[in-house]
């Protein structure tokens, strides 16, 4: 292990660490501001021009805010709520591929933290122990309404956990791999040609796998606690659910884990099923151009795909209403865990038919 | 002592502090949790031995799965430490037995057991997903077979059982 390698690594981590906590910041703003489209008013633009720095303003509040903790027996674990959210949230972006390979002075860097071959088993690790700090949390504000919202997440999230899960493996039927590299590197372009030269499909998964991607988009909304699936917040019912109780920079990390769990769940959806950093063409710029700016031009239109995403749940949250509990289970284990095992079976037919 | 030794001492200890911890903490919530955080250890442990397949299992089961299971339940019935009363002395007696028993059959087999294994340079690919597979459906795919076989039977099992109250019920 040479320093180059450490400090190449080190670069990337802080880098991602600042792109995921920039965009998170915006996320908030970019939330307000859609939700005033949507809803026909202005939205926030007061503070400075357009309203730019309106997540500054929110961050001074939160940091100047009262830190009020209640009268609970376990003041250590209401403390630890909030960070282990925080924490998990941030710890998936390390297996996630940002770009190919970058050469900069004769030194090739990946634009990647950690390319390990069970990238995709990790995710989900990660996203299941991603729970603890929503029930932690809700349990130790001693509150009737936190623990309620806190039974609520765990109990969702363990539900669409299976749904989610079965709906990757007909991914990585079809890829062959764990490791989220790979699978983007298996969508490479845009349209896959067989040895003549003549037009097989598109290879993007979202085009070989449509059912999964759809079962994987509506657990994804479930996973990360966003409308129509916030019951563990839902305000019309358990005031503000597992974060009632906090206040100042704890209520901040709640909030905030919530849009950087957001923008790490649309880059997933994205290199999983849209190819990642991979577009129409790129093999001809890689050519022509150079492979620097490919792979530059490459974690852009990754990043644009990102954005649509993350756009995509601020659209749903103000255009579809909340579900009830009961049609939240019956959706989960009945209906898109059945689909998911039907995606399997076709996909495993599909395979041995079309298959070498 | 190199860097592996000093992780594999720290997590035995921390594993070994928590495992007690989860016995003998009086209220259930910080029983589960020190159990969680003992998990944890253990699956750092089958890092250490090259296990990734193993690690991210332990991990998404374990601690992904069936704690917080076990957290949610704990949480419904608010067990607190006002609530953990004193068992009737046959329960005790009878903990006690079986816990000295098993304590010594585990010690019979430790002592049996070759503890210092001096283990070569791990080759490349052994507990990765690829071998660990070809592994699961070459060599033990009859066992591996009768175990899935086992735990749908289980499932099925539990379905029954939560369905057979119903139809009373209703009347």
């Amino acid at each position: 292990m040479d320093s180059s390698f450490l400090i190449e690594k080190g670069v990337i981590i802080l880098v991602v660490f600042s792109i995921t906590m920039l965009i998170a910041l915006y996320s908030t703003f970019a939330e307000r501001v859609l939700a005033g489209y949507f809803q026909d008013r202005l939205g926030p633009n007061r503070a400075g021009p357009g309203g730019f720095l309106q997540p500054l303003a929110d961050g001074v509040k939160m940091f100047t805010k009262e830190d009020f903790i209640p009268d609970t027996p376990n003041k250590w674990l209401f403390i630890i709520g909030p960070g282990l959210a925080m924490t998990t949230a941030l710890m998936t972006s390390a297996v996630i591929p940002w770009g190919r390979q970058l050469t900069i002075g004769g030194y090739t860097a990946t634009l990647q933290a950690a390319d390990i071959n069970i990238a995709m088993l990790y995710v989900f690790g990660v996203i299941s122990i991603g729970v603890y700090g929503i029930m932690i949390g809700g349990w130790a504000s001693n509150n009737k309404f936190s623990l309620l919202g806190a039974v609520r997440a765990s109990s969702q999230m363990i539900s669409y956990e299976v749904a989610m899960g079965l709906s990757i493996i007909a991914i990585l039927m079809v890829s062959g791999s764990l490791s989220i590299h790979t699978i983007a590197e298996k969508q490479h372009g845009f349209i896959d040609w067989d040895w003549k030269g003549h037009f097989v499909w598109p290879s993007w998964y979202v085009f070989k796998q449509p059912l999964a991607f759809l079962i994987f988009l509506i657990c994804a909304f479930a996973e990360t606690n966003r409308t129509p699936f916030d019951l563990p917040e839902c305000e019309s019912e358990l005031v503000g659910g597992y974060h009632t109780e906090y206040s100042s920079m704890k209520l901040g990390f709640f909030l905030f884990a919530e849009y950087v769990n957001m923008f790490i769940s649309s880059a997933i959806i994205s290199i999983v099923f849209f190819g990642g950093y991979n577009y129409p063409g790129m093999d001809w710029v890689t050519q022509h151009v150079g492979p620097n700016v490919a792979t530059i031009l490459g974690t852009v239109v990754l990043f644009a795909k990102v954005f649509f995403f993350i756009f995509f749940y601020m659209w749903v949250r103000w255009t579809v209403p909340r579900f009830r509990y009961d049609q939240l289970m019956n959706l989960g284990w009945k209906i898109l865990m059945p689909l998911a095992i039907l995606n399997i079976v076709i996909t495993g037919i599909v395979l041995i038919l079309t298959g070498p | 002592m190199d860097i592996n030794s000093i992780i594999f001492w720290s997590l035995s200890t921390i594993a070994f502090i928590c495992a007690i911890y989860t016995v003998i903490a009086k209220n259930p919530i910080f029983s589960a949790i020190s159990l969680l955080v003992c998990f944890a250890c253990i699956a750092g442990h089958y890092l250490l031995l090259n296990a990734q397949f193993l690690f991210i299992v332990h991990i998404i089961v374990y601690a992904g799965a069936i704690m917080v299971l076990f957290l949610t339940t704990l949480m419904l019935m608010n067990l607190n430490e006002e609530s953990e009363k004193n068992k009737p002395a046959i329960a005790q007696i009878a903990a006690l037995v079986v816990a000295v028993g098993l304590g010594l059959v585990l010690t019979l087999m430790v002592r049996k057991a070759n503890l210092i294994v001096t283990l070569g340079p791990i080759p490349a690919g052994v507990g990765s997903i690829e071998s660990l597979g070809k592994v699961l459906l070459d060599e033990y795919f009859y066992p591996f077979e009768f175990i899935s076989v086992l735990l749908l039977s289980a499932m099925v099992g539990v379905v029954l059982l939560i369905k057979k109250d119903k139809p009373a019920e209703l009347k």
